[in-house]
């Protein structure tokens, strides 16, 4: 008998592990939900991790109100398909109420007032861990972040002085007011999660798959037009066959040419692709560190 | 579908500050065709901002804008890499003293370490005190990388040198698989290819070695250890008597039907069923997390363990482990702590400190009963609650704590129990 798993297998039950741990070492957890693939296969892994029970804590989406229909659409669906409970905090919402002000110009994007929508959702909710679907492969501040990443009282993250992870030993202790981040799928890539999908079956948005729509280029990225985006004159619309690596909010998501119309055809693009799968994303491209620095303030 | 049954390697950088281990890991990444063209776009003009001549590899790790002002690793970095053959989950660690916590926290997971040398400098202090602890978190396979040979004239003579000084050093150690490989992180000097430098080195790349080390199992699968993390109740109409016990199985293989024992009540009972959300197992062996059913009606919860009857760890409130210790605050004699062991967490209250480690001598020094940062160490232990303990060279999980700082909450010691 070969008792050995493979890595598909393996990362399944480290995950599962993690969030188990989550619901046994915290008091009011909640799991931040975006509608892309990453936090799919978290909340995917945690209705697993709880099986036959329900999840012990809910959904967390903050939604910037700039997304692609799609996206909700789904994020229903998916929400009912596990059983789980949805929360929402509305950027919107902030907006009007004064909380945040909305950038202006051609590369206004909400993406970064998400940050202080959720510091203000995770305070109101009082939870003290907030589960996210980041990968260390995604980016080189990611690379360096813990499975229990800890926050002060702020939100803040300080990269400088984490706390030592050894084992599978996690130290969820905080103070009053802090809490937790944690990253159950800190080990997967890009890849495995494609893998990891496409042999659980389970059902994606259709932005990921090659389709129709408008889109024009900024900067070199090729990005889907929509209202939301304010043109420059010069900028022309046209209709190619692209696909999503990566869903967020419209403003910051960039498309890729694509002609991969099935999870198998996803997974070899995957596997050949020169270009990582940020290579689109138009939030870490404003200086060498602002992944690093939007996660210190307490970003996802 | 393509790597869909691929083995997992971890391996681990440690050495000294500034002997390359970031570099070597740019430098495998790059070679073996793992790094993404943005990623190495990103990473050549950033070297060309700082002005420095060529491509620094070690930017593709050393993301922190710390690390890239200071130029030096301060927390691990995990890469992620795979060839036809296996998958890496690779730990770049620091190598400066004051961030040894973070070497630990990437080799404490590691089937391999990678320990480089700077070929000028030969073993240094910190070199020494990285093998000790690899050896101590018994990381199965050592490789010694002299790297920077190419500022030494790819000199065999060096390299024998320093391959005889390491060696006798680590006699002392309990370490058995000791591997040898010159390089230049810098060039890629035998990282993924052969060198034209080194002729007299017939051994086999690092790349090769990686990819072809034997790696048995990290897991121990003869003694049946599964703790419970979290009793899995339903309440609904459906499920409405299940009581589940879900975890990680922490070794040993266990199957449906076996008679089992429960600690610490020292209660008997029979597997019903291992489950998962895919349905039922027959038999579960670690690192799997399933949900275990029993036969009889009894109340575990988290922090118990599921055993065999015939073979069950030592049931102790008095425990002696090997500790590394990691925080600015010295730790004290007869001081409390609380510490984590499996899943369970009790308090534990230190007793004596038997002896430090020197890690240049490895002399055992019974007179300092002060345990400074970085300080190795055996010590005594009392907890306030029996632990259900193996000895960490049998098994790894079992075997493994940590203290904390109930005050400030920090992680504040490993330790392997003896
Ligand atoms: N000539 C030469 N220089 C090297 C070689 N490997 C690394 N270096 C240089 O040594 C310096 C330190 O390299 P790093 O890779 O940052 O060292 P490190 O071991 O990761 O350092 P810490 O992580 O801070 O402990 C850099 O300037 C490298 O360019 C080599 O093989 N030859
Ligand atoms: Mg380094």
């Amino acid at each position: 008998m070969n008792y050995r798993l493979n890595h598909l297998r393996e990362l399944e039950s480290e995950s599962i592990f993690i969030l188990r741990e989550v619901a046994a070492q915290f008091d009011n957890p909640v799991l931040l939900f975006s509608g892309g693939k990453d936090s799919i296969l978290v909340s995917y892994l945690a209705k697993k991790a709880f099986y036959p029970a329900r999840m012990p804590f809910p959904l967390l989406h903050i939604d910037t109100g700039h997304n692609f229909t799609e996206t909700i659409d789904y994020r229903d669906r998916w929400v009912k398909d596990i059983g789980a409970r949805l929360l929402i905090g509305s950027v919107q919402e902030a907006i009007d109420r004064g909380l945040v002000t909305e950038e202006k110009g051609y590369n206004a994007s909400r993406n970064f007032l998400q940050t202080a929508v959720l510091l203000e959702a995770l305070e109101k909710g009082k939870f003290d861990a907030a589960i996210g679907g980041a990968r260390r492969d995604e980016e080189k501040a990611r690379a360096k972040e813990r499975f229990f990443s800890h926050r002060d009282e702020f939100g803040q993250w300080d990269p400088k002085n984490q706390r030592p992870e050894l084992w599978n030993l996690f130290n969820g202790r905080k103070h009053f007011g802090e809490h937790f981040r944690v990253f159950p799928i800190s080990n997967w890539t890009e890849l495995d999660v494609w893998q990891y999908l496409a042999q659980e079956h389970v059902p994606l948005p259709g932005l990921y798959f090659a389709h129709r729509r408008k889109v024009f280029f900024r900067d070199g990225i090729l990005m889907a037009d929509s209202e939301f985006i304010p043109k420059r004159p010069e900028e022309k619309v046209a209709e190619m066959t692209v696909r999503c690596r990566t869903i967020g909010d419209v403003t910051c998501t960039g498309v890729w040419e694509s002609i991969a119309a099935t999870i198998e055809d996803i997974i070899e693009e995957v596997a050949a692709s020169r270009k990582t799968e940020r290579g689109g994303r138009t939030d870490d491209k404003r200086s060498e560190t602002a992944m690093e620095d939007r996660k210190k303030d307490g970003y996802f | 579908m393509k790597n869909l049954s691929s083995e997992l390697l971890r391996f681990t950088t440690a050495g000294s500050v500034d002997d390359g281990k970031s570099t070597l890991i740019g430098r495998l990444l790059y070679d073996s065709k793992s790094i993404f063209e943005d990623q190495y776009e990103a990473v050549k003009s950033a070297s060309e901002r700082r002005g420095e001549e060529g491509v620094n590899l070690a930017l593709l790790t050393d993301g922190l804008r710390a690390e890239r002002e200071q130029g030096i690793t301060i927390d691990v970095a995990y890469r992620y890499f795979a060839t036809p053959k296996r998958k890496f989950i690779i730990a770049d660690t620091p190598g400066h003293t004051q961030y040894t916590r973070n070497m630990v926290t990437g080799a404490s997971t590691a089937n391999v370490a990678l320990v480089l040398v700077d070929a000028r400098q030969g073993v240094v202090e910190q070199t020494r005190r990285h093998a000790i602890i690899a050896s101590l978190l018994q990381i199965p396979h050592l490789v010694v990388c002299i790297n920077k040979m190419d500022l030494v004239d790819y000199s065999q003579e060096k390299y024998e040198e320093i391959r005889a000084e390491f060696e006798q050093f680590a006699s002392k150690l309990d370490v058995h698989d000791i591997t040898f490989i010159p390089i230049s992180a810098l060039n890629g000097d035998n990282v993924v290819d052969r060198s034209q430098n080194t002729g007299w080195y017939e051994g086999a790349t690092l790349l090769y070695y990686l990819e072809h080390v034997h790696i048995g199992s990290d897991h121990n699968f003869i003694y049946a250890r599964f703790p419970v993390q979290y009793v899995i109740r339903p309440y609904n109409d459906e499920f409405h008597d299940y009581r589940g016990y879900a975890g990680r199985v922490a070794g040993g293989v266990l199957k449906k039907g076996d008679k089992v024992m429960l600690l610490p009540s020292g209660f008997s009972s029979t597997i019903e069923k291992i489950d998962t959300a895919d349905g039922e197992i027959e038999e579960a062996f670690p690192p799997l997390a399933v949900t275990i059913l029993l036969k009889d009606d009894l109340d575990l919860s988290r922090g118990d363990m599921i055993v065999r009857e015939n073979n069950h760890p030592t049931v102790s409130q008095d425990i002696e482990l090997m500790i590394c210790w990691f925080h600015e605050r010295p730790m004290q004699l007869h001081g409390k702590y609380e510490i984590r062991h499996t899943t369970q967490s009790v308090r534990c209250i230190v007793q004596d400190i038997q002896y430090k480690m020197d890690v240049n001598t490895l002399h055992r020094n019974q007179e300092d009963k002060m345990l400074k940062m970085n300080d190795i160490a055996r010590i005594s232990i009392r907890t306030t609650k029996p632990l259900f303990v193996d000895a960490y060279r049998k098994n790894r999980t079992t075997g493994s704590v940590i203290l904390i700082d109930e005050g400030t909450n920090e992680t504040v010691a490993a330790g392997m129990v003896i």
